[in-house]
This record gives C-alpha cells, sequence and structure tokens, in this order.
C-alpha cells in the first residue's frame, strides 16, 4: 500500500516538474508547480510528517502559488510564449549535462546505509515540531520574523511605482 | 519504502530545478524553478528526519517554507519592477549590469 503510494506520487511530482521546466504557458506552469508541491505534501504525508505536509499545502500551495499566478496575470506575458531555448548548448549540452548532475547526486545519495525505523507515536506532529521550534529552535526562530519584516519592506519598497 | 527511493526522487526533482534555471529565459520560470529545488531539498530533509526520528530536520523544512516565501515576495517584487522599466521579463534583454 505504501509502496503503491510512493510510485504514483513519484510519478506525479516528476511529470509535473518536467511541465513546470519545459511548457512555454507560464500559467501551466505555474499550475504544474502547485500540483507538484501538494504531490510532495503526499510524501510528506507518507514520512510521518503531518505538521509539514499541512503547512506546505497551507503556505506553498495556497499563499506562495496565489502570488506567482497573480504576477503571471498582472504583467501580461503573452510575447513571452516564443521564448524557448534554442541553440546547442540548450538543445544537446544542457540536457546532457544535467543527466550527468542527477547521476552525481544519485551516487551520493546511494551510499546512504540503513532503512526506516518502525514509526514512533507523536513523531511529526505539532507537539514534537513546536516543542523543538521553541525550545532549541527559538532564537532562528526570531531571526526569521525579522527576515520576513525585511522581506514584506523589500517588496513593497521595489513594487513602489517611485521610491 | 527505501530512504533511498525518496532520496533519489529528490535528487531528479532537484536536477529538473537545476535545468530550468539554466535553460529557460522567462524570470517567472526561473522563479518557480528556484521553488523547485527548495522543494526537493525539503524531501531529503524530511526523509533524512524520518531516519534518525529527529524533528529537527523537520524544523528546517519549516525555516525553508519561510525563507521560500520571503524569496518569492521579493522576487516578484523585482521582476514586476523590471517589467515596468523594460517591458519584458526575459534575462537575455535584462542585462543593466553587464559590462
Amino acid at each position: 500500500m505504501t509502496l503503491l503510494a510512493f510510485l504514483i506520487l513519484s510519478l506525479l511530482a516528476l511529470v509535473s516538474a518536467c511541465v513546470v521546466v519545459v511548457h512555454r504557458n507560464p500559467v501551466v506552469a505555474a499550475l504544474a508547480l502547485a500540483f507538484n508541491l501538494v504531490s510532495i505534501a503526499g510524501f510528506y504525508f507518507l514520512l510521518e510528517a503531518q505538521f509539514i505536509a499541512l503547512l506546505q499545502v497551507i503556505v506553498y500551495a495556497g499563499a506562495i502559488m496565489v502570488l506567482i499566478l497573480f504576477v503571471i496575470m498582472l504583467l501580461n506575458l503573452k510575447q513571452e510564449l516564443r521564448g524557448q531555448p534554442s541553440g546547442f548548448v540548450a538543445r544537446v549540452l544542457g540536457p546532457l549535462l544535467g543527466i550527468l548532475f542527477a547521476a552525481l547526486l544519485a551516487r551520493a545519495f546511494l551510499g546512504v546505509r540503513g532503512a526506516f525505523p518502525p514509526h514512533e507515536p507523536g513523531y511529526g506532529t505539532v507537539e514534537a515540531v513546536g516543542r523543538e521550534l521553541y525550545t532549541r529552535f527559538y532564537y532562528p526562530f526570531e531571526v526569521v520574523s525579522l527576515l520576513l519584516v525585511a522581506a514584506m519592506v523589500g517588496a513593497v519598497l521595489l513594487a513602489k511605482r517611485r521610491i | 519504502m527505501d530512504p533511498r527511493a525518496v532520496l533519489l526522487v529528490s535528487a531528479v526533482l532537484f536536477t529538473l530545478g537545476v535545468m530550468g534555471v539554466l535553460l529557460r529565459r522567462s524570470a517567472i520560470t526561473i522563479l518557480m524553478c528556484v521553488e523547485l529545488m527548495l522543494n526537493a531539498a525539503n524531501l531529503a530533509f524530511i526523509a533524512f528526519a524520518r531516519q534518525w526520528n529527529q524533528a529537527e530536520g523537520q524544523v528546517y523544512v519549516f525555516f525553508v517554507i519561510t525563507l521560500a516565501a520571503a524569496e518569492a515576495a521579493v522576487g516578484l517584487a523585482i521582476v514586476i519592477a523590471l517589467f515596468r522599466l523594460k517591458e519584458t521579463t526575459d534575462v537575455d534583454e535584462i542585462h543593466l549590469l553587464r559590462w
């Protein structure tokens, strides 16, 4: 059962990622990315990380994707439809180097030993993640709030018509 | 389910993201491919967290998601500012800082 779910999720994630990279229309690419994010949330469920899976759906597939789609539709990107890679580097060398890169990464990952241990009760719940977040990672957590404020101010300043 | 299978999926997703960043020309598509790479890294984090039974990896994923939100906001604001200036989001046309 888990294996079947894993295979279906990997197929969905890989196909939607290919659509994001290859498709000419940015709206279709954005929707494929949303699909990809939701299938990765499925992976998180399989790996017993329920809280992070919900966070992924709400923050990533919800908020960030809406932001990207909003900008795509705000800027009328019709003329970008022709922008497709061409030439020797993009057509031949790029995919070859990509396969080489994937092989290197896979070689590093295949050296990992061991299997997933039996699932412990309480692992991956809001309680477990929250306890870690508010004790050991308290200062990083506060710094992240500073990062969000800086990003918000920066985004408003950059998108303003006159500074 | 093997940890290596999950890590393999993560490696392929990361590679697809790298290819998109290198080969595509539209700035928004490049931003989306960066999101793809961040997600591949998150998947590896979650897989290792599960393998060692540690909530730490999940906390890091939490931080990466926050970072991705900040990155998307600032990146899209830059794209909007550039579009206002040059009427394009093609990164080949944008070479203000190139000597």
